[in-house]
């Protein structure tokens, strides 16, 4: 009796070998806000994203059985090491994706390097991911603020604005694009008189408005994110501040915030993004089914960012066999990435992912067609320019 | 021009006027938490998410029904306040004879509940809600242009909160009330339905939330963790205040607005943490709140 057991055991267990063999495994976490601030720019739409980049990828069909788990970091970047411990130590996930929060990113990418993982970061802004914080394991893949910086920034400097005041989320993302917008600012002659900076998350912004208005600066520049953002240029339009002639600059600023303002609030900012729905028939064609299973709202760059970073990583994993991951990333970084929404790019040595970026500017009412009509083209920036040179991060895989 | 510590007195007037907005706020919200927790003795954890039904109900009326925001004023605490009446009926009534602690826990898991069936249904980037057109535009008082709206926003507050302090202090309902929560059972024998007004009060403290939340809507997005967000801030002021205290929570509501608009100014960074070292010291010092009485 025992010993047909364990025949039998021993015979399921060279089945399994075997079909383990034909098939390549793959885990994938995508670890957002779920519920707070930046729920609706990453959220949900991140894994649905995913999970189209499998579909797309037809994963089945090559071999690779893909499973895509999810978890809500709540912007907490203790939160976040946690769920990335426990996705790596106990529930064999190979790569996290997507994680919003330049904190909580980069306490994830610390993680994945300890653990020999890979990370791929959509939804995080902090430059330092790919510089003074750079590691083996992080791909940075949609933005980051050094590109925010150069695209708003100097846009707006040239056009004659020139003394800057700053409304900065107190966290590494806003420290960041306030040190990076204030570098090009101070670069292009212009100058920063003042700054002023807010807990995260705040809602009640009048107080520093009134601040930035008394400084007699040119422009404010909001370097915060999602709902924080909605709320300053709401408040500042009813403060008055705006139309007394000083500007709005949201530096970071997704379709997601400009549909929750309306364009009559929202009309005239600029703005710098790398991906909007209506660019090309491929960007429509993968919007408008990205939207039919998002309750009908548009993608945000974020959500493309992890459509994309996914598909790469599948090309990788399919390319190696497995899912090594010191073998994946050289494959990630030695072959150029080509996706329908990105267009044809490259991920550095840094783990930086360069590709084109847009200076865009809101309609105003009038000028938009319809539901998600938002935004024009104001200019292209292209990828060579619009990415930190691979030499100043002060990253150390750069030698 | 004299200046205070470098800051021009134009901004410091601006703050302290921005303070007492905000303040209206919290003391609205407080003093709904101080009734309910004064006359049941139950802490309704669920009263930031009252304060966000209301801001969303205020929304779906207009986007519904057109029903416009002078109306939602006076419907929408009517409407969250009955739904807060059939909560107290059907679940906390159940709980008056348990530690106060399983209150806690029934009203948080509530508000969790409403929030994620908010989220779900619309989503957190927030929904837009237009200044009234009577209230749009604004005075420039010199020293700031203070909006009309937000004017209108302290106004109604100490009006309200006036009013509340009024009715429980000072007239004979008020008085059967707190009689109830002293001895509920000798004030039953003189006639009166006890359990109703238990039910009527957390009916209306639910209702002042409400209201607050309609306040809202048009200066912050309306949007399922608003609530969420504010509660604990008007926990605090409810503690610094003495917990059930009526006039301690409005006077504190206002007072730590200022405060917490000035520490913006001299110290931004810690405006999130401010009054919580307030609470911190207040209950080293004087464990009751600062109107509280001591528990016999």
């Amino acid at each position: 009796m025992k010993l047909r057991t364990l025949a039998l055991a021993s015979l399921a267990a060279i089945l399994m070998a075997g079909s383990a063999m034909a098939q390549t495994s793959v885990k994938i976490g995508v670890l957002n806000d779920r519920s707070g601030i930046y729920a609706d720019l990453s959220g949900e739409g991140s894994v649905i994203a995913a999970k189209m980049a499998v579909e797309d990828f037809d994963a089945a069909a090559k071999g690779i059985n893909v499973e895509i788990v999810s978890a809500d970091h709540q912007n907490k970047p203790d939160i976040a090491s946690n769920i990335a411990r426990q996705w790596y130590d106990q529930d064999g996930v190979d790569a996290i994706f997507d994680v919003p929060t330049s904190s909580a990113a980069l306490a994830v990418a610390e993680i994945s390097r300890d653990k020999n993982k890979i990370f791929m970061d959509s939804g995080a802004g902090s430059a330092d991911l790919t510089g003074k914080a750079c590691s083996p394991n992080t791909v940075h893949w949609t933005y980051d603020t050094w590109a925010l910086a150069h695209g708003t920034g100097s846009a707006l400097v040239k056009e004659g604005f020139k003394k800057w005041f700053f409304l900065t989320a107190d966290y590494a993302f806003g420290q960041a694009l306030e040190k990076d917008t204030s570098a090009v600012v101070t670069e292009n002659g212009g100058e920063v008189v003042g700054a002023v900076r807010h807990p995260f998350p705040g809602t009640d912004f009048s107080s520093y408005l009134l601040q930035a208005q008394a400084s007699g600066a040119d422009v404010i520049g909001l370097a915060n994110a999602g709902g924080d953002t909605v709320n300053a240029i709401k408040q500042a339009a009813e403060f008055g501040i705006t139309q007394a002639g000083q500007k709005l600059a949201a530096l970071l600023i997704f379709i997601t915030d400009v549909h929750a303002l309306g364009l009559e609030t929202a009309q005239g900012l600029v703005l710098t993004e790398s991906f909007y729905w209506d660019m090309n028939d491929q960007t429509r064609a993968w919007s408008k089914r990205f939207a039919e299973q998002n309750g009908g709202n548009m993608p945000t760059m974020v959500h493309a960012g992890v459509y994309a970073s996914v598909l790469h990583y599948l090309k990788a994993v399919e390319a190696t066999g497995g899912t090594d991951a010191t073998a994946v990333m050289a494959k990630m970084k030695e072959m150029p990435t080509d996706d329908p929404l990105f267009g044809k790019g490259e991920i550095r040595a840094d783990g930086r992912h360069i590709h084109d970026m847009y200076l865009f500017q809101v309609k105003s009412p009038e000028e938009s067609k319809g539901p998600w009509d938002y935004y024009k083209l104001l200019a292209t920036i292209p990828a060579k320019d619009a990415f930190r040179p691979l030499a100043d991060g002060g990253c150390d895989l750069v030698k | 021009m004299f200046e205070l510590l470098g800051i021009s007195p134009q901004v410091l007037f601006g703050q302290l006027l921005l303070g007492l907005i905000n303040g209206s706020f919290y003391a609205l919200l407080s003093l709904g938490l101080a009734v309910i927790f004064g006359l049941l003795n139950i802490i309704n954890f669920s009263h930031g998410a009252q304060y966000m039904m209301g801001a969303f109900v205020a929304w779906m009326l207009l986007t519904y029904t057109g029903i416009n925001y002078w109306w939602a004023l006076a419907l929408v605490p009517i409407i969250v306040g009955a739904f807060g009446v059939g909560i107290e009926r059907l679940m906390i009534s159940k709980l008056y004879h348990l530690d106060h602690l399983y209150g806690l826990l029934l009203t948080f898991g509530l508000a969790l509940i409403i929030q994620g069936v908010f989220r779900n249904e619309y989503g957190v980037s927030g929904l837009p809600y237009s200044i009234p057109a009577e209230l749009s535009g604004g005075q420039n008082l010199g020293f700031m242009f203070l909006p009309n709206y937000r004017a209108w926003v302290i106004f109604a507050s100490a009006i309200v909160c006036f009013c509340t302090w009024f009715a429980i202090e000072r007239t004979r309902l008020g008085a059967y009330l707190r009689a109830a929560t002293e001895n509920p059972t000798l004030v039953g024998a003189f006639g009166i339905n006890v359990p109703r007004m238990i039910t009527l009060t957390y009916g209306f403290g639910v209702a002042l939330a409400a209201f607050a939340g309609v306040l809202a809507a048009p200066i912050y997005s309306v949007n399922p963790n608003m609530g969420a967000d504010l509660i604990i801030v008007v926990f605090a002021v409810v503690v610094i205040g003495g917990m059930g205290s009526i006039l301690g929570a409005i006077l504190t509501g206002f007072g730590l607005g200022i405060v917490e608009g000035l520490t913006r100014v001299f110290y931004p960074e810690g405006s999130a943490v401010v009054i919580f070292v307030i609470m911190a010291i207040v209950l080293l010092l004087k464990p009751a709140g600062l109107f509280g009485r001591a528990a016999s």
